[in-house]
């Protein structure tokens, strides 16, 4: 017997609708059942999962917080996956924006002024956007797959940052840690409303990103060609859409949103560079991408979930005890279940019995 | 069992065969009868549920209600191995043969694991002897030509002792020589007592070859009959519904200026077995049709690439576009000079499957309609494409199930009415249309043709690449062949006859075809 999976003839539009839902409930079924196994009860697990951090005002900025460079980079990357680009590097653009956006506050601590912030944001956004744009370069100019290049420079990055906080721009007055000096006041991303809790300038920058994307995707020829090209290439061409400027265009809009979610991350919620300065946001982001199907507009709430998991997260580890790669196990499932809904609604499984050999056998003696 | 009492039953028998999917009826209780040794025609437009019906007597689809009788019992065939178990062989439209295997190999890999590579020569010899489908066993597959390619999948299929063998649409890739070559092997396979189920769409052949045709309409049987005891406008009438009109030409045509010009173009071959093209001159003048007949794959498609800009060229001057040198634009400013293109495959070039007509409308027109179509900063203004999307939609009589449905979602014909009105619809100068009724129901095929005939009588230069010979000479001016990435000179269509065009597909070389002529 073989199982195979048949094109359905049309989609359901209510279970188009619904999938992200069935999926999230699925995973928090698959969820119950982990914490049973790791002999912890499933409902308090739960509990501390999704209920808790969404009880007090400060930790829906810390909400905010883990949203922002999760909305920021999953809306970049919708364009790159809209247009068939498969960008899987954006935690290394992320991190090189993040560099890049440092280098004002670190190299020219002395250089005080209203502009220094302005000129670090679009200095991250350069940064991650130079850095999406080699795979975009090896991608045309050499055919190479962008999944592989653009994964790999992730940890080209890791490793330049990690380089970076030790040599050349450890902190002088640091004891010996590895992490730069603190940024000064004019470098430090504001926060929206600072009586109540710590949600910085990048939750604003994420939802306007977020607004201008939509507004692309579904109302300009921009966005037009990006759909084309990613649906059909050769209806593409036929346009006379130029399949590697588009290269280009996707991943630089995606490096430069990685970016700077990368420098609002540092200069908002660290105020200097360490050696780690994301829990994988670049990664998560993808699962945020997917959930929110691939809109904008739906990637904002896709990216409040997903920030929920990482709080619950660290709930579920102080409360009851568990590992925070609890968290990573969460975000694996929930992706997989997105992929399988959507899966199932274009496509329905059939068990196929194989014919014995027998059947064969008497067609040869007929 | 035994002869006598099986024999006397028809070989297969399907009652009441009904497929449904979703609100659309594919199949609406169809009942079709074919005896032992006979060649039966299934007829009928796309879209009138050929292809569901035998992909469910061929075990791919399974059907809504109904009963398929085998040598008078009830069988279900869930698969195409059963398919085949029971005896039924099936060629295909499109062949899936490995391009780099042997012929020998090909076939090998298509049957079971009985069979060895010797044992496929020895009864590749005894087939291709018996039928007359000369094949040599060692040849790769893409050294073929698409009527060896369809000999090897005829083989296949023997090697298994089919008693009923589908052809689908099985003359789409021959020269009218190898078209009757095949037939000649037909039957012989039926006069040895194999069933075949002949699917077309050409009356000409269907009533050379079959006693019966079983013709279909909208899912529904509307008539068996013995084609040859009727005119090709009966049948038709009973395909479409309605009589079909002819298309006329109207003005016999007074050629003007150069619009599309030629020269000189040399390509080379894209892909790993693509067709190259040897230096092609050509020349089409305001208010004529030229025509480009030829065997699919020698270098149709790369022609149209070359000529649509989709491929450039190094030297402008190869192609010349109302007069300016054109080689190294691109296709939209080779839009923007006036010339218009319909490439051969509808879903995913010509248009994006799973986009809607309206949003369809920008493909081609985002450039030259960009006043009228997009706004400040791009902005895409959906109410004036809407109503342009109408516009075509009427003029070219497009039907559709919804108000602004999915270009998957229509047939084949009604797509392509919209494709060639979207670039009617422009008025442009030039049309370069690449198979313009591939597919294409009767009816709608006979709208684009006095589509294109009209175009080129206001004073536009049509250029039509096709395989069908007898659209080729209803609607063009002058007929040139393509072969091996070369081309013919035109033929005017007065001294043009079938049997020049024939000889000049199969590769007689243009300026030997009378000398050619001569011993026939």
């Amino acid at each position: 017997m073989r199982i195979e999976l048949v094109k359905r003839p049309q989609r359901s539009a209510l279970f188009s609708a619904l999938s992200p839902f069935i999926a999230l409930a699925l995973t928090l079924v698959a969820g119950a059942i982990m914490f049973s196994l790791l002999g912890k009860s499933p409902l308090d697990a739960l509990y501390y999962y999704f209920i808790d951090p969404l009880r007090e005002v400060w930790s829906l900025h810390e909400l905010a917080v883990k949203a922002a460079p999760l909305i920021l980079i999953a809306v970049g990357l919708s364009v790159c996956f809209l247009s068939n680009n498969w960008n899987i590097g954006a935690e290394g653009q992320f991190i090189m924006g993040a560099i890049a956006g440092s280098i004002l506050p670190v190299m020219y601590p002395d250089f005080q002024s209203w502009i220094v912030l302005p000129l670090m944001m679009i200095m991250g956004m350069v940064g991650g956007a130079a850095y999406a744009a080699v795979p975009a370069f090896l991608k045309t100019r050499f055919n190479t797959n962008e999944i592989l290049t653009s994964l790999m420079l992730v940890y080209v990055a890791q490793l330049f940052l990690d380089w970076m906080v030790r040599g050349p721009w450890r902190n002088p007055q640091g004891m010996n840690f590895p992490e730069t000096r603190n940024f000064h006041d004019y470098a430090v991303l504001p926060e929206i409303w600072s009586a109540s809790g710590r949600a910085h300038w990048g939750f604003i920058f994420a939802l306007v990103a977020a607004v201008l994307v939509w507004f692309m995707l579904s109302k300009t020829l921009r966005g037009y060609e990006v759909k084309v090209l990613g649906q059909s290439p050769r209806a593409g061409r036929f346009a006379g859409f130029s399949s590697s400027k588009m290269v280009f265009f996707a991943f630089i809009v995606s490096g430069a949103l990685a970016g700077l979610a990368g420098i609002s991350e540092v200069s908002g919620a660290i105020g200097q560079l360490r050696p780690t300065i994301s829990p994988g946001y670049g990664f998560t982001a993808i699962i945020v991408a997917f959930l929110g199907r691939l809109n904008p507009l739906g990637i904002v709430a896709a990216g409040l979930v997903l920030a929920l998991s990482y709080l619950g997260g660290e709930a579920a580890q102080i409360s009851i005890g568990v590992s925070d790669k609890v968290a990573r196990a969460f975000q694996g499932l929930l992706l997989f279940f997105v992929l399988g809904a959507d899966t199932l609604i274009h496509y329905r499984i059939r068990f196929v019995a194989t014919v014995s050999r027998k059947a064969e056998v008497s067609h040869g003696n007929a | 069992m035994t002869a006598d009492v099986s024999s006397s039953r028809p070989l297969v028998e399907l009652k009441g065969i009904s497929k449904r999917y979703g609100d659309l009826l594919a199949n609406d209780q169809i009942d079709l009868v074919i005896d032992r040794s006979e060649i039966h025609a299934l007829l009928g437009e796309n879209g009138a549920g050929k292809s569901t019906l035998v992909k469910i007597l061929y075990g791919v689809i399974e059907p809504s209600a109904g009963e398929i009788l085998w040598e008078g019992k009830p069988v279900t065939i869930s698969s195409p191995v059963e398919a085949r178990a029971l005896g039924i062989g099936m060629v295909f439209q499109h062949f899936s043969l490995f391009d780099e295997l042997t012929v020998a190999e090909n076939i090998a890999v298509a049957l079971s694991s009985d069979w060895s590579l010797a044992r496929v020569r020895a009864r590749l010899g005894d087939i291709s002897r018996a039928y007359g489908l000369a094949l040599e066993p060692d040849r790769a597959v893409w050294t073929l030509s698409a009527g060896e390619r369809q000999r090897i999948e005829i083989v296949r299929c023997l090697l298994q002792n089919p008693r009923l063998l589908i052809l689908d649409e099985p003359t789409s890739v021959l020269t009218p020589q190898e078209a009757e070559h095949l037939f000649v092997t037909l039957d012989k396979l039926a006069a040895d007592g194999c069933s075949i189920l002949y699917i077309s769409h050409k009356l000409e052949e269907v009533r050379r070859l079959c006693r019966q045709a079983t013709i279909l309409r909208g899912g529904r049987v509307v008539g068996t009959l013995d084609p040859r005891a009727k005119s090709a406008r009966e049948i038709a009438a009973l395909m479409v519904g309605t009589e079909v009109g002819e298309v006329r030409s109207g003005l016999p045509h007074q050629p003007r200026g150069e619009m599309l010009e030629v020269r000189d173009l040399s390509m080379p071959a894209g892909g790993l077995h693509g067709q190259p093209l040897h230096s092609i001159n050509l020349s089409a003048r305001a208010g004529e049709v030229i025509g480009i007949a030829g065997v699919a794959g020698n270098g149709q498609g790369e022609f149209f690439e070359a000529v649509s800009g989709e491929v450039q060229q190094a030297d402008a001057g190869c192609v010349r576009i109302r007069g300016k040198d054109a080689g190294r634009m691109s296709i939209t400013g080779r839009r923007l000079l006036g010339a218009a293109f319909v490439p051969e495959e509808r879903l995913g070039h010509g248009a994006a499957p799973r986009m809607t007509l309206s949003e369809n409308m920008l493909l081609s027109r985002h450039a030259t309609d960009r006043k009228a179509f997009l706004g400040a900063a791009g902005v895409v203004r959906e109410r004036a494409i809407a109503m342009a999307s109408q516009r075509v939609i009427e003029a070219m009589d497009v039907r559709k199930s919804a108000p602004d449905p999915e270009a998957a979602s229509l047939s084949g014909g009604n797509l392509q009415k919209f494709i060639v009105g979207r670039e009617l619809d422009r008025r442009p100068a030039v049309m370069v249309i690449n198979q313009p009724t591939w597919g294409v129901d009767a009816g709608a095929a006979a709208r684009i043709r006095q589509a294109l005939i009209e175009l080129a009588r206001s004073g536009s230069a049509v250029l039509v690449i096709s395989q069908d010979l007898d659209e080729l000479f209803e609607i063009s001016d002058a007929i040139a062949v393509m072969h091996n990435g070369m081309l013919s000179r035109p033929i005017p269509i007065g001294e043009a006859t079938l049997e020049k065009i024939g000889l000049l597909m199969g590769g007689a070389e243009p300026g030997h075809v009378e000398h050619a002529e001569e011993p026939a």
